[in-house]
């Protein structure tokens, strides 16, 4: 009689569930437009696309390891205690990221100023860690930040895109209507886009866009 | 017009039961543009009563007429004042020649934006399968007269597609907006293009004139302190401004008729005209507690002048009475007319960044009424309350 154990089934690195967590944040859980998280910093830094790309991408950075080190010790964080380790691993991160902007891109640190400290309180991490890297392992929480980061970034280049764009006739600070010659016919910058209510105003447009094109997405009444 | 009718009837079973279903809401708005509507009610019974929303939003057209009329004489007259081709006076305002001017520069705005608004209105009504609501047909008059005459038409279309867009259809079209369109429209055109709208040279159809223009009355206060125009010429109307809001005669004669036909509250324009009286008494008060001679002189403003400078009467008569943006109780309108007031005359004063207040002073306390007419249906249902309380004990 043998005990054998039968050897379980090691899921594959990119499994459909897994890639299911790097995709659903782009559309029906989308922590901006869906979950309506980290909504203060999508409207202050979505001027331009420069900024919103990096306030992006250190998103990414800082939800995708936050996650991962939270779940890594998530057997030995003792309940009553587990905000405050959170916000250390958080905190650290934050810092990280922000020391290496400074020292990289620091013109582009000096226009997101604030926010990037401000990632710490940013919604969408602190809910990661709650909702998903506490009860799941490293790889999937890995995944799950990643996956949530990008949909917030995601979010931030759409709105940031027409608000440059419309606003300041630029991308990325090059000049695209100039040589296009609207100029030429009479068109001016609007100026609406450069002011925080427009940020708002794009992104109920872009919620609008998804809610009519993913129809699961609009509550039953 | 019985060629009219047999077009309709002949063009009918195709929008109704035929290829072009979805043409239907087109086909019944511009007949019942030309026709009364043969509806019959199907069940119950119903009071019928001519003044439907058509009629109401009809009578409001026919009360901006004079001031359309005055604003198309201005325009003329302003632009051939300014490139020095006549006189100041009066004996060259009623000329052909303004109105010809005016018309030309006039006549395309109306049009683009009935043009741009109703094509948004027409697509959410065969969207949503609805008739086209008339509720257009006033803002499309309306965006003309309260923008400069300068203005290039692709912003008042842009203006004008935004205010549909977002300030009505996105909260489900006429009727459930918060906000006036008119008013959104020249919002956006305000905050967009500043330098069209500032207020301080808005005038005066001068594009093909480099270097000339000349400052409305409201932007020599914000920048000097003083005017050159009189309150009398600002009353009857000959100084700069937007389109349809310099005469408040003009303004006046469309309230007369707004009131006699019951269309428009007297109560909002009434309490309107009082709370930016008083805000304008407590700041003339003021003014010589003030330290910065620029505070001092704009705060000792006589304080009629404010009704007959810029866009206050017109935004007063026209604006916030919008039976569906203001307040609907009928105590709710006297604090939404007073708050109007005042707060037009505060902005005005206090922010040098803003020279006309009205605009905003109305879209805060459209945003505000729903929580005004909350109370005011509160309070009486306590008054109510109360009083059965020491009745029954």
């Amino acid at each position: 009689m043998s005990t054998e154990v039968k050897p379980q089934e090691k899921e594959r690195l990119f499994s459909k569930k897994n890639r299911k967590l790097l995709t659903d944040p782009f559309n029906e859980s989308n922590p901006i437009t869906v979950q309506v998280l980290g909504i203060c910093s999508a409207l202050a830094i979505t001027v331009k696309m420069k900024p919103a790309l990096v306030m992006g991408l250190s998103v990414i950075v800082v939800t995708a390891f936050s996650n991962l080190i939270t779940s890594l010790i998530r057997n030995y964080i003792p309940n009553r205690i587990r905000i405050i380790v959170q916000l250390v691993v958080v905190a650290a991160l934050v810092i990280i990221v922000d020391q290496i902007l400074k020292a990289y891109v620091y013109d582009v640190s000096k226009q997101l100023s604030v926010f990037v400290g401000l990632i710490i309180t940013n919604c969408i991490i602190m809910g990661r860690i709650e909702a998903f890297s506490l009860g799941n392992p490293p790889w999937k929480s890995f995944l799950d930040g990643i996956g949530n980061g990008a949909g917030y970034g995601a979010i931030l280049i759409v709105v940031a895109f027409f608000r440059e764009l419309l606003g300041s006739g630029t991308l990325f600070d090059v000049p695209i209507l100039e040589p296009l010659g609207v100029y030429e016919l009479g068109y001016k910058n609007n100026g609406m886009m450069l002011l925080p209510p427009m940020a708002l105003i794009m992104l109920a447009l872009v919620i609008w866009a998804q809610r009519s094109r993913t129809k699961s997405l609009i509550e039953k009444e | 017009m019985k060629f009219v009718q047999n077009l309709f009837d002949a063009t009918r079973p195709a929008v109704t039961t035929g290829k072009l279903k979805g043409l239907y809401p087109l086909h019944n708005a511009l007949e019942t543009m030309f026709f009364v509507p043969n509806h019959n009610a199907h069940s119950g019974a119903h009071v019928r009563d001519a003044i439907d929303m058509k009629r109401t939003m009809v009578t409001v057209i026919f009360a901006l007429v004079p001031a359309l009329i005055f604003g198309l004489f201005n325009a003329g007259y302003q632009h051939h004042l300014a490139i020095g081709q006549i006189e100041s006076g009066w004996a060259n305002f009623w000329t052909l020649e303004n109105a010809m001017y005016g018309a030309l520069k006039v006549v395309p705005m109306i049009a683009v934006t009935y043009i741009a608004g109703l094509a948004i209105e027409i697509y959410f009504a065969y969207r949503n399968k609805h008739a086209v609501n008339e509720g257009f047909l006033v803002s499309g008059l309306l965006i003309p007269l309260i923008m400069p005459v300068d203005i290039p038409l692709w912003m008042v279309a842009i203006s004008t597609a935004f205010a549909v867009l977002i300030g009505k259809e996105v909260f489900g079209g006429t009727g459930m907006n918060i906000l006036n369109p008119a008013l959104t429209a020249r919002a956006f055109a305000f905050f967009a293009y500043p330098t069209y709208m500032s207020g301080d040279k808005v005038w005066a159809g001068l594009s093909n004139v480099d270097g000339v223009s000349s400052a409305t009355a409201l932007g020599q206060y914000a920048t000097t302190g003083s005017t050159d125009y009189s309150a009398w010429d600002a009353f009857l109307g000959i100084i700069p401004g937007s389109i349809g809001e310099t005469s408040t005669v003009a303004i006046l004669i469309g309230a007369v008729y707004l009131i006699s036909t019951g269309v428009g509250s007297w109560k909002i324009m009434f309490s309107a005209v009082l709370g930016a009286l008083a805000m304008g008494l407590v700041f003339n008060g003021v003014a010589d507690l003030m330290i910065s001679p620029e505070q001092q002189s704009y705060l000792a403003v006589p304080f009629y002048y404010h009704l007959v400078f810029g866009g206050f009467a017109f935004g007063a008569v026209f604006m916030a009475t919008d039976p569906v943006s203001a307040a609907h109780t009928e105590r709710g309108k006297w604090i939404y007319g007073f708050l109007v007031g005042v707060f037009s005359i505060m902005i005005r004063v206090f922010n040098p960044a803003y020279p006309e207040g009205v605009m905003l002073a109305i879209l805060l306390m459209n945003v505000m009424a729903p929580l005004i007419d909350h109370y005011v249906v509160n309070a009486n249902i306590q008054k109510r309350l109360k009083r059965a309380q020491t009745v029954q004990a």
